[in-house]
């Protein structure tokens, strides 16, 4: 090791530290025992283990239905994302299909231009869909990134394969199914990851379409809880009487809010870097 | 011969048709996969272009969509005349050139480090360490940075206070607000943005390296004239993609930091347009910014897009 690769290491080590080091602190206070509990000590691991603050978000009834929201948004979302987005995007790998070329060309002008946020709130509500979880579905049911990305992936696998398929008398929509997606495998675990996270983060489409606090997702409850009872230190935090500090009940949400990604994140993170990479093969 | 002649034309037209039939037919299965996509497309993005009219129109909910008075450019008009369209100009491009200053090198510079790494588990556990904030939601990050920087619940105000000095309101004070959003920006997206220029780095050839060190350079002189000029053509396709973006602000991000202590370095057009637009009902006035944003945004993508194609390079189509 020269001095050069001691301080590139060090300074690694010090970026990895200070993108860490938020979690950490959340992690701890959030499994920290109300009795040993002291306000703003930072502690690496927690003096005194208890799931108290976790077991009195999970008690409460507002937790249990935006856990209950947002796990259905999800799962209904990313399925459905995933079955209309490599659909289409295997159409449009089809240069002889009619209408064709005036579709791809809508979809890259969606990605270059879109009506804003006000008329498509006026269409979600024409729709009748306020305060419903569709809300949260339809209008991402697929988008141009994930099209045009998918799309080139599937340009990339050789066509020979197909070709065979058809002349062992497999129709369209066989070749597609049994022989285009068992291929798509390495797309599709991208995919399925990056339509799950985006619908389990969404912030703002819950917080405009679904007023209704009874079907609060985790983000819109989890901003209500840290955020609005502490705007900017404005709002006097703590003084709150009840057996659990309100530090560690928030720290305890913010945690569960990002629990789902944490947990798979180890497993799965070299899909997700693969995934960016995916159409970069032909451009 | 003659009656050849003229029948010729009529049966090539006909054929075109037949043949366009023919080919409908032929891939019928590949319209019904593409149906799903198509009516969303048609719905959720062709449709809502019909509401930008509003901007043109004073929008009444009593006398819906077609009954509401059309008023021309007055929206503009009253847009461009409003302090309030200056100061969200000034905010936009504010935020945008602190981004380009601060966190565009970031992950160029991050990539380069990483790439210097010869231990692979030790590249390998750093990388999966930056890569993790991009995927958590703006509301997280937010969160955790109030926990962080704030002055009643703040770890490092506690620090400070520690050290004998006075709070300082990172959150609240203007001054700040524009250093914090980059400094969130950085931390959330500045790991994952090496992907790109790491991919660009594995392509070079080790013998090159090889061969460098055989002639004496040192790991700067390395980087400076192998791994630098391997990811030029990336960082100037990025760049110009990201000046591309100049009129785009994160939104949520805007919408979760800020407070009425800083709204005049914070309002941006997305946060103007969801406040009158949808939270004090003056549509009009919404459609108008968004439509205002969005044109200028697709105005600024083109131009880049046009300058990367230009440079013989492969745009973002």
């Amino acid at each position: 090791m020269t001095a050069f690769d001691w301080i590139n290491y060090t300074l690694l080590a010090v970026i990895s530290l200070v993108c860490v080091f938020p979690f950490l602190y959340v992690f701890s206070v959030s499994f920290t025992d109300p009795e040993v509990y002291v306000p703003l000590r930072f502690y690496l691991f927690p003096e005194k283990w208890s799931l108290a603050a976790y077991s009195y978000i999970l008690s409460t009834d507002s937790f249990a239905n935006a856990l209950k929201s947002t796990v259905f948004i999800t799962a209904v979302g990313t399925v459905l994302n995933l079955i209309v987005t490599f659909s289409l995007a295997y159409a449009l790998t089809k240069k002889d299909v009619p209408g064709r070329g005036p579709m791809m060309g809508f979809v890259i002008f969606t990605l270059v231009f879109s009506a804003g946020i006000v008329p498509n709130y006026l269409l979600v509500q024409n729709l009748g869909l306020l305060n419903s979880y569709w809300a949260l579905i339809w209008p991402v049911l697929t988008n141009a990134w994930s099209l045009i990305i998918i799309k080139s992936f599937l340009e990339s696998l050789p066509s020979e394969l197909e070709d065979a398929a058809r002349i062992d008398g497999c129709s369209d929509i066989g070749v597609f199914l049994r022989v285009v997606l068992p291929l798509s495998m390495p797309a599709v675990a991208a995919f399925t990851l990056f339509f799950a996270v985006s619908h389990w983060n969404t912030y703002f489409n819950a917080l405009i379409y679904l007023s209704d606090a009874k079907k609060w997702t985790l983000q819109v409850l989890v901003k209500t809880l840290v955020i609005d009872s502490d705007n900017a230190g404005m709002a006097g935090a703590g003084g709150d009487e009840r057996s659990v500090p309100q530090e560690t009940i928030r720290m305890a949400s913010i945690m569960l809010a990002m629990a789902p990604i944490l947990l798979v994140y180890p497993f799965l993170q070299k899909h997700f870097a693969k995934g960016i990479m995916l159409g970069s093969v032909k451009g | 011969m003659e009656k050849a002649l003229t029948a010729l034309p009529i049966r090539k037209e006909k054929s075109y048709w037949s043949r366009l039939g023919a080919r409908i037919v032929k891939h019928r299965a590949m319209y019904v996969l593409a149906l799903p996509g198509v009516l969303f497309f048609i719905l959720f993005k062709l449709t809502p272009l019909w509401g930008l009219l509003l901007a043109f129109k004073d929008y009444n909910p009593y006398s819906g969509f077609a009954g509401s008075e059309w008023v021309g450019f007055k929206h503009f008009a009253d847009l461009f005349a409003d302090r309030n369209f200056y100061i969200m100009l000034r905010n936009t491009f504010a935020i945008n050139v602190f981004g380009l200053v601060f966190m565009f090198p970031l992950p160029i510079l991050l990539a380069l480090m990483l790439n210097e790494v010869r231990h692979g588990a030790f590249k390998r556990f750093n990388q999966s360490i930056v890569y993790l904030p991009h995927f958590l939601s703006w509301v997280v990050v937010a969160s955790m940075t109030f926990f962080v920087l704030s002055t009643d619940v703040g770890i490092v105000n506690k620090l400070i206070g520690e050290a004998g000095h006075e709070p300082i309101s990172f959150l609240s004070e203007s001054k700040y607000f524009w250093g914090l959003i980059t400094a969130q920006t950085m931390w959330k997206e500045a790991g994952w943005g090496t992907i790109i220029f790491l991919a660009a780095m594995a392509g070079v050839d080790p013998q090159r390296y090889e061969a460098a060190v055989v002639d004496g350079a040192s790991r700067f002189r390395q980087i400076w004239h192998i791994t630098l000029p391997a990811i030029r053509p990336t960082i100037l396709i990025l760049l110009i993609l990201r000046l591309g973006q100049m009129a785009d602000v994160g939104f949520e991000q805007m919408l979760l930091m800020m407070n009425p202590l800083v709204m005049q370095v914070a309002e941006v057009f997305d946060t103007y347009a969801y406040t009158q637009g949808i939270l004090r009902g003056q549509i009009s006035t919404g459609v108008t910014v968004g439509m205002f944003k969005g044109v200028v945004g697709f105005v600024l993508v083109m131009t880049s897009n046009y300058i990367v194609k230009k440079s013989g390079q492969e745009g973002i189509y």
